[in-house]
């Protein structure tokens, strides 16, 4: 039994087809990456998984079960932008998270019950390096900073999966390698499942253990919204093997940069 | 050569740049009231200084008839009347604009009645609530009120409607209800706001206050001076506006005060 479990899924806006024939497995602790040029429907994938959107046909089940159709603690997330709460210090973002579960009238957790979510929430901030920015608000953070908050506090909750939408793509490429080193750390340690839209082929084959590329199977040369995409290519990879296929490169390399 | 709009003024230079106008204008009105009286020892148009100094003087003692000082006793009315004019138009605009900007079923039922109240101009059914309401502190109350809301509501219903739906997806894969995203997420963000529109509301308050003093009430700030017009009271009308003018200030800043004080994160800085 696949943790994850896509079954005959298409996606419609109108007499748009965004995704069409999805069907897909995602094993419990892989690491999943998403590539595919731009339009092609990596976000709406990802926003089926997270209960966002529903399909317009099709199924999707978490751990054998029928997915939750709105967003909720087994399924975390960390988009390329505004995934941190402004208002909250950096702390406070990670309680968060404890505070809703603990707190369902006030939101907010007291006395020891909190002191043991914030020992909790700075543990876990720790781990991502930003030990030492705990009360700093988000917009005091650099790029980098703040999507390690994002990390911190989506993986605070132990989601069944984590999400990210081009978690990276508004990082300098210095930052870039620092989290991958971080969320393959964080990966392994919390024997996570992840799956990861990125517009970086390199790094889609760098840290997945498996690549799926989203684009048209068929084209309609007069109406090229009548058919979706689908995920044509799919690599398990073992990790020694790095060599990128020339048709992935040929077909993602327009939407990189 | 650098360009004009690149130069900006720092700290004392800022002062002095916007003290200037202020001390022009005072100039101006004080050459020309002295012009005057040196035609017409008795003018009434443009009191001299010394005269508003009396006047406010003479407005600040108790008077012996009454028992009470009008300069204070106004004041105490009228801001009193607006106070609790801001407190409810305030409690209303937080509770509907979160309740608009957050929920998609309450932004359908609620946001076209807003928006029809919002256009009608409150100074027109000034009448309809001294019917209803009576001449009393109500209507006053009320008129500002509608004055006010309207505006406030849809504008912080705009602002909290335009937090990032990251956000709000992010607040729910952290297993917030829509009580806790409404309470932890939104109400925080909305405050700085709610405060702005408060202050923008300052204005438009007073207006509706004066409007409704000058129309029906026997005391009040905007009573007085529509009442002293009658004697052709400049001398009580000028000091009179300056210190409505410089209540309307205060309250201002001290609403930029607290949002610092309160929502440091709202205001980086640099910023305004
Ligand atoms: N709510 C919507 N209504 C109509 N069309 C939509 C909607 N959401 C997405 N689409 C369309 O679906 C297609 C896929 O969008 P999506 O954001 O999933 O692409 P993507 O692969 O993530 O692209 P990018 O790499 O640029 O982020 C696009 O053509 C987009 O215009
Ligand atoms: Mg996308």
């Amino acid at each position: 039994m696949a943790l994850l479990d896509f079954s005959n899924v298409w996606v419609e806006y109108g007499d748009k087809v965004v995704l069409e024939q999805v069907d897909l497995s995602i094993e419990a602790g892989s690491f999943v990456s998403i590539v595919g040029p731009s339009g092609a429907g990596k976000s709406t994938f990802l926003r089926l998984a997270l209960g966002q959107e529903r399909p317009t046909q099709g199924s999707i089940w978490l751990d054998g079960e029928p997915l939750t159709p709105e967003p909720g603690p087994d399924r975390g997330v960390v988009f390329q932008r505004y995934s941190v709460f402004p208002h909250m210090s950096a702390r406070d973002n990670v309680v968060f998270g404890l505070d809703c579960a603990g707190s369902p009238l006030l939101g907010r957790l007291t006395g020891a019950r909190r002191r043991a979510a914030v020992a909790e929430a700075e543990a876990m901030l720790e781990a991502v390096g930003l030990g030492d920015a705990v009360n700093v608000f988000p917009a005091q953070l650099s790029g980098g900073m703040q999507q390690r908050l994002a990390i911190a506090q989506a993986l605070i909750k132990k989601p069944r999966i984590l999400l990210l939408d081009e978690p990276f793509g508004a990082l300098d490429p210095g930052s870039r390698l620092d989290m991958h080193e971080l969320i393959t750390k964080l990966w392994r340690e919390h024997g996570l499942t992840i799956m990861m839209v990125t517009h970086d082929i390199k790094e889609a084959f760098k840290l997945g253990t498996r690549v799926l590329a989203f684009d048209k199977r068929r084209r309609d040369p007069q109406a090229p919204h009548r058919y979706g995409s689908t995920a044509v290519y799919d690599f398990p990879l073992d990790k020694k093997d790095t060599v990128i296929p020339e048709a992935l490169t040929r077909m993602t390399a327009p939407s990189e940069g | 050569m650098r360009r004009l709009l690149n130069i900006r003024p720092r700290g004392g230079g800022r002062i002095l740049l916007g003290l200037v106008p202020l001390l022009a204008v005072a100039l101006f009105y004080l050459g020309a009231s002295e012009a005057r009286h040196a035609q017409n020892a008795h003018d009434k148009l443009l009191p001299t200084a010394s005269a508003m100094v009396e006047a406010v003087k003479m407005m600040a003692t108790v008077d012996p008839l009454t028992g009470e000082a009008p300069l204070l006793v106004d004041t105490a009315a009228s801001l009193k009347r607006i106070g609790t004019a801001l407190v409810i138009a305030t409690s209303i605009t937080l509770i509907l604009g979160l309740v608009i900007g957050l929920l998609p079923m309450m932004k359908a039922g609620m946001g076209p009645l807003v928006a029809a109240i919002a256009v009608i101009p409150p100074i027109a059914i000034l009448p309809i609530l001294f019917i209803v309401f009576g001449l009393g502190e109500v209507s006053k109350i009320a008129l500002i009120v509608i004055g006010i809301t309207p505006v406030m509501v849809r504008d912080l219903a705009a602002h909290v409607g335009a937090i990032p739906e990251e956000q709000l997806i992010k607040a729910q894969t952290l297993g917030a209800s829509t009580w806790q995203t409404a309470l932890r997420v939104a109400l925080p963000q909305a405050m700085p706001r709610l405060l702005m529109a408060v202050s923008l509301a300052l204005g438009p308050a007073w207006v509706f206050l004066i409007s409704a003093e000058a129309i029906a009430a026997d005391v009040g700030l905007g009573y007085r001076i529509f009442l002293v017009r009658r004697y052709l009271s400049m001398d009580i009308i000028i000091p009179y506006v300056i210190w409505i003018s410089l209540l309307a200030v205060l309250m201002d800043v001290a609403l930029t005060l607290i949002s610092r004080r309160a929502f440091p994160w709202a205001h980086p800085k640099g910023g305004h």
